[in-house]
């Protein structure tokens, strides 16, 4: 497996200033792996995304992507960010943002071409969502808005796939309909998925393995062996509950690990996303996964 | 006079291939701004190419070329001070308050012409020399070349940032060189309609092609096509009987690019709203 791992990390560590993310962490991720990511706020979830993309360096140790040093805009990685909401008015039509994946990034103003066309077509039919390609972006939801990013990341049929809380903010129906789509791709084409994301429930059934993020520390394995409650209260060094419930977990007590810190995961949402879910339980904890 | 008479005259020939010229690069990166919400970048850069030209005309008897040099200075300060978009607009506000008031203080050192400072204001696009024309032709043809380069980078860093970076575009490197181009369009457009009223042209006429298509290319088109109406018509419309009493031509520029904008906001919500049910 290693021989072929397409994102492998050795002995990296991630500091901003004297604080550490992480430190110390290996990872292979096999061809057609499906990991999430998990841990609470600040435990450096979307900067090991970064480190990924290329847009971040490593404090110590070292990265790669399919054999390479990670590179801004390489093709080998397809990026789903945080769900978020395009304008109303923004003025794109759905097709043109998933064709934007293919060559917004080159120089000029692009020709019409029949290849780049069927592409985005293919890609369009891939996720479903034929239906409303052409309809204004900024008026579909977001579940649709997110179908159509995820076509736009696999347009050019990377290794891996890297997906940063892509479910954030869609209602259940969305975010199964969203991870099934993630999950069928991987298993088709081999694409590696890295999922970062606060709460497991909805991609449990399709997860190989976790790595869990907390302090500085970090575990990982599969989710019967890391989502555990003496390897959570390990890692959080308090006492943590993970229970199962009706095959959902439950995570009782874990500590916020940001200790109201500035987090630099987090530049373009100074203020927590993650307080505005999962706070249906009156048990749970500040940052329980519901 | 007809209008016929007026056509032939150099300086009404000037002033139209001006206003075209303006017209198309305001057109041009009208949309930009809109989507990148710049309109108080492009307010402040015209506000303050005013104190530009004035400083221009104290110590070198040129106004444009005050202009330009103010607008870059402005558009570098604005890059430097505003590199998050929450900063931005206090950024603007500050630059903009005390680039003014410089303005004012060279204004009052200012003797020789009160109708100068009044042209920089309101636009005087009927005093176009060859010389002036030839900058504009080749300030034109750059900002041209320069949005057509960036044309989908920019596109891609103006309405997803994120995705854009990680694809690698250098996101910050074409938000500042856009920049640049606005702060040079807006200088060329406060030519033709003052720096009071240049978002007549930067903004209005992509503000009401918006209205009307969420097609990237056609918005690009009708804004163009928006300002070139707005431009050239009210120029030409300054010129006919209408204009008995020597009203700028700015103020007909600025009238029928409010009108096209008011025609779009009523028409635009039904073709938008049934090319979606069609689709």
């Amino acid at each position: 497996m290693a021989e072929t791992a397409t994102v492998r990390l050795r002995n990296a560590a991630l500091r901003f200033g004297d604080r550490e993310l992480w430190g110390g962490l290996d990872l292979d991720v096999a061809p057609g792996e499906f990991l999430a990511v998990l841990g609470p706020n600040g435990s450096g979830k979307t900067s090991l995304v970064k480190v990924l993309l290329g847009l971040q360096r490593l404090s110590s140790g070292t990265v790669e992507v399919c054999g390479r040093t990670p590179q801004r805009g390489s093709t080998h990685v397809g990026y789903v960010p945080q769900q978020k909401s395009f304008d109303r008015d923004v003025a794109l039509r759905g097709r043109d943002l998933v064709r934007l994946g293919l060559d917004g990034h080159r120089w000029g103003i692009g020709l019409p071409s029949r290849t780049a066309r069927q592409r985005v077509d293919q890609a369009i039919s891939a996720v479903g969502a034929d239906s409303y390609a052409d309809a204004p972006l900024g008026k579909l939801s977001g579940g649709e808005q997110q179908r159509l990013r995820i076509a736009q990341a696999l347009l050019g049929d990377p290794s891996v796939l890297l997906c940063d809380e892509p479910l954030l903010s869609l209602d259940l129906h969305h975010q199964q309909a969203t991870s099934a789509l993630i999950d069928e791709r991987r298993r088709a084409t081999g694409t590696s998925v890295l999922f970062v994301t606060h709460d497991i429930n909805p991609i449990l059934p399709m997860v190989d393995r976790v790595l869990y993020l907390a302090g500085t520390k970090w575990a990982i394995g599969t989710p019967d062996e890391v989502m555990t409650s003496e390897r959570l209260s390990e890692l959080y060094g308090t006492q943590v509950d993970v229970l199962r419930v009706r095959g959902r977990i439950v995570v009782i007590g874990a500590p916020d690990a940001a200790h109201g810190d500035l987090d630099g995961s987090h530049h373009h949402h100074p203020v927590d996303d993650d307080h505005d879910h999962d706070h249906d339980s009156s048990t749970a904890g500040p940052h329980s996964w519901v | 006079m007809g209008l016929d008479v007026y056509l032939r005259l150099p300086a009404v020939q000037h002033a139209l291939i001006a206003a075209t010229l303006v017209a198309i690069i305001s057109g041009l990166i009208g949309p930009f701004v809109v989507t990148r919400r710049a309109a108080f970048a492009v307010h402040g850069v015209s506000e303050l190419s005013f104190t530009g030209a004035v400083a221009g005309l104290v110590w070198a008897n040129n106004a444009v070329l005050g202009a330009l040099l103010g607008s870059l200075v402005v558009a570098t300060g604005i890059g430097l001070l505003g590199v998050r978009e929450s900063e931005r607009d206090a950024a603007i506000g500050v630059t903009l308050a005390f680039g003014l008031g410089v303005g004012v203080f060279l204004l009052s050192r200012y003797h020789a012409s009160a109708r100068a400072a009044q042209n920089i204001l309101f636009g005087q696009i009927f005093g176009v020399s060859n010389g002036q024309l030839v900058l504009l032709l080749a300030v034109a043809g750059a900002v041209l070349l320069a949005i057509l380069v960036l044309y989908r980078p920019l596109l891609f860093a103006s309405v997803d940032p994120e995705v854009a970076e990680a694809r690698g575009v250098p996101v910050k490197l074409v938000g500042l060189v856009f920049l640049f181009v606005l702060a040079v369009t807006v200088t060329e457009a406060a030519q033709i309609v003052g720096t009071l009223l240049v978002l007549s042209l930067a903004i209005t006429p992509a503000a009401a092609a918006h209205r009307l298509s969420v097609r990237p290319a056609v918005v690009a088109g009708l804004s163009v096509l928006f300002a070139l109406l707005a431009s050239d018509g009210g120029l030409l419309v300054s010129l006919t009987g209408l204009n008995s009493t020597n009203v700028p031509a700015s103020a007909f520029i600025t009238a029928i690019s409010f009108a096209v904008y008011l025609l779009a906001r009523l028409l635009g919500p039904r073709l938008v709203r049934r090319r979606k049910v069609r689709a």
